[in-house]
C-alpha cells in the first residue's frame, strides 16, 4: 500500500457525506420557503395578499428572489478590505450550517445491511458544540461590518456583536439547569430521556422561556434586530453588500432560525419523539424504517411550529430600544436564569434525599 | 501515514504559520483574525487527543468570547496602517531581545522536561472527556474549583451592578 494513503473507513465516510449533503440542502430549501412563509404570514397579519404572481399561490417566489439576487450587479466598495468583505457573508453562512451537525434528525434507518444514524455526529458535547458554533457566528457580522469601511455598518456590527455576547451568557445559564436534570450534553441522549415521559419543557418552563428569548436575540430576529435597524442605521451591517453576498447574510438568518427551532424542539420538546405514541412498540410492530420516517416528520412539524412562532412575533412586536435590550439581557434574563439554576439544584438535591430536608 | 498523522501535521503547520502572521501583520484587525485561527488549530489538536470538552471550551472561551472583545476594541480604535507612527528603533531592539530571552528560557525549560517518555494518546486518551474531567474537578479539586466559580459569578454580578448605575 502506498505510504501516503489515508486510512479511511469508506462506508462511514460515504454515509456521512450523503447525510451532510441531504441536511445542508434540506436546511437551504427550508430557509427558502421560510422567506415565502414570512411574506405570506406578514401579508395575512397586515390584511394583504402577499406574493401571488410566481406560480400557483406564488409558490415559486423564493426561486424568483434567488434569481434576482444572483443577477444583480456585484459591487465591492473601493476602500473596503476586499478579502474580508467577501469572506464575511461566507462565514455567516458557514456557521449557520455547521450547527446542524449535532442535531439528531430521527432515530436510525435500516438500509444496505446496516443501521444508519440520522445524525451527522453524536458527540458527547452536543450542546456545547452548538454554543461554540454560535459564538463563532459573531465573526460573520463583525468582519462584514468592519470590512465595508462604512460608519453605519461598523456601528451595526458592533451592536450586533455585543447583543449576541450578552444573550449568549443568559442562554448558557438557562441551559445549565436542564443539564443538571439530564446529566448529559449529548443531544441524542437528551431526546432518548424524553421518549417515555414528560418533555423537558414541563420540568424547565422558565429555562425554556429564557432560551427562547435568547434564541430570538441570537438569530437577530425582531424584536432584537438592532443590528439591522433601518430607521437608525440605514440598512445595518450589510449596507454595502449587494447581489448574492447580501443574499447570504439574509439567508443565513433564515437558516439560523431553522436550526435554532430544531435545537429548541430537540432539547425541550422531545426532538424526534412522536407525542402520545410509544415509539419502541411502534417500531417493533411496523418496522424501523417507517418509525424513523415518522419520527423525522414529527421533529419537522415541531420545527415548523417554532418557525411560525418566530415569524408571528416578528410581525406583532416592535423593536426594542438598545438600552431596553441590554437591560432585559443583563438585569432580567441573567438573574432569572441564576434563580432557575438555584431552584433546580435545590429540587434535585431534595429528590435525592427522598424529599426530606 | 494515517489520517491522524496527516491532520497533526496540517494543524501544526497552520498553527505556526498563523502565529507568525499574528506578529508580522501590519493591520491589527488581521492580527486578531490570525490569532483566532491559531486558537482554532490548537483546539483541533485537542480533538486529535480525544479531548472533546477541552476542544469546545477552548473554542467558546478564547476564540468565541475573548477574541470578540479584542476585535471589538481594535475595530473601534480605527488604526490605519498608513497613519500609524513608526515605532522607535530602540523599542524594536528591546522587543527582539525580550522575546528572544523568553524563547531561550522556554527552550531550556522544555529541554530537561521529561516529555520524551510521555506519548500523546492520540484518539484514545480519556482524560479530556467531560465525564472524566468532571470527576477530577469535583473529586480532587473541589475547593479551588468552587472558589474560582464564585470569582466568576461575582465578576458577572459586578458587571450587572456597574451597569445599574
Amino acid at each position: 500500500m502506498h505510504e501516503m494513503f489515508l486510512i479511511i473507513d469508506w462506508a462511514i465516510a460515504i454515509e456521512k457525506l450523503v447525510l451532510i449533503a441531504v441536511i445542508v440542502s434540506l436546511s437551504l430549501v427550508v430557509a427558502m420557503y421560510e422567506t415565502y412563509a414570512e411574506r405570506k404570514i406578514a401579508a395575512f397579519i397586515q390584511d394583504r395578499r402577499g406574493p401571488s404572481r410566481a406560480g400557483p399561490f406564488g409558490i415559486l417566489q423564493p426561486l424568483a428572489d434567488g434569481l434576482k439576487l444572483f443577477m444583480k450587479e456585484e459591487i465591492v466598495p473601493n476602500l473596503s478590505n476586499k478579502f474580508l468583505f467577501v469572506i464575511g457573508p461566507g462565514l455567516a453562512m458557514l456557521t449557520a450550517m455547521m450547527t446542524s451537525a449535532v442535531v439528531p434528525w430521527s432515530s436510525h434507518l435500516h438500509a444496505f445491511g446496516r443501521d444508519i444514524d440520522l445524525q451527522i455526529a453524536d458527540v458527547n458535547i452536543g450542546i456545547l458544540y452548538i454554543f461554540g458554533v454560535v459564538s463563532m457566528g459573531v465573526y460573520g457580522v463583525m468582519i462584514g461590518g468592519w470590512a465595508s469601511n462604512n460608519k453605519f455598518s461598523l456601528l451595526a456590527a458592533i451592536r450586533g456583536a455585543s447583543q449576541i455576547i450578552s444573550y449568549e451568557l443568559a442562554m448558557g445559564l438557562s441551559l445549565i439547569a436542564l443539564l443538571m436534570l439530564s446529566g448529559s450534553l449529548s443531544l441524542r441522549t437528551i431526546v432518548e430521556q424524553q421518549q417515555d415521559g414528560w418533555y423537558y419543557v414541563f420540568y424547565q418552563p422558565l429555562g425554556f422561556l429564557i432560551f427562547l428569548v435568547c434564541a430570538f436575540a441570537e438569530c437577530n430576529r425582531t424584536p432584537f434586530d438592532l443590528s439591522e435597524a433601518e430607521s437608525e442605521l440605514n440598512f445595518g451591517y450589510h449596507q454595502e453588500y449587494s447581489s448574492m453576498k447580501l443574499g447570504f447574510y439574509l439567508f443565513a438568518e433564515y437558516v439560523n432560525m431553522f436550526i435554532s427551532s430544531a435545537v429548541m424542539a430537540t432539547i425541550f420538546f422531545g426532538g424526534y419523539d412522536i407525542p402520545f405514541v410509544n415509539d419502541a412498540n411502534f417500531g417493533a410492530q411496523h418496522g424501523q424504517n417507517l418509525l424513523a420516517t415518522l419520527q423525522g416528520l414529527s421533529l419537522f412539524i415541531k420545527v415548523v411550529i417554532f418557525i411560525f412562532f418566530f415569524i408571528w412575533v416578528r410581525w406583532t412586536i416592535p423593536r426594542f430600544r438598545y438600552d431596553q435590550l441590554m437591560n432585559l439581557g443583563w438585569k432580567g434574563l441573567i438573574p432569572l436564569a441564576l434563580l432557575n439554576m438555584l431552584v433546580t439544584g435545590f429540587v434535585i438535591l431534595l429528590k435525592q434525599n427522598n424529599w426530606h430536608f | 501515514m494515517s489520517t491522524t498523522h496527516f491532520l497533526f501535521w496540517f494543524l501544526s503547520v497552520l498553527a505556526i504559520f498563523s502565529a507568525i502572521m499574528v506578529v508580522v501583520s501590519k493591520n491589527p484587525v488581521h492580527s486578531v483574525l490570525w490569532l483566532i485561527i491559531v486558537f482554532i488549530t490548537i483546539s483541533g489538536h485537542y480533538i486529535l487527543m480525544n479531548a472533546q470538552f477541552l476542544f469546545i471550551v477552548n473554542l467558546i472561551v478564547y476564540a468565541g468570547a475573548i477574541m470578540v472583545l479584542f476585535l471589538y476594541v481594535i475595530m473601534l480604535m480605527d488604526l490605519n496602517a498608513d497613519s500609524e507612527p513608526q515605532k522607535n528603533k530602540w523599542l524594536k531592539i528591546a522587543g527582539v531581545i525580550g522575546g528572544g530571552a523568553l524563547l531561550l528560557v522556554l527552550v531550556a525549560a522544555l529541554k530537561d522536561a521529561d516529555i520524551k517518555n510521555q506519548l500523546a494518546q492520540t484518539g484514545s486518551g480519556q482524560i479530556g472527556l467531560i465525564h472524566n474531567l468532571g470527576m477530577a474537578l469535583f473529586n480532587d479539586y473541589v475547593v479551588p474549583f468552587e472558589i474560582s466559580s464564585i470569582l466568576f459569578l461575582s465578576a458577572m454580578v459586578g458587571a450587572v451592578v456597574i451597569g445599574k448605575k
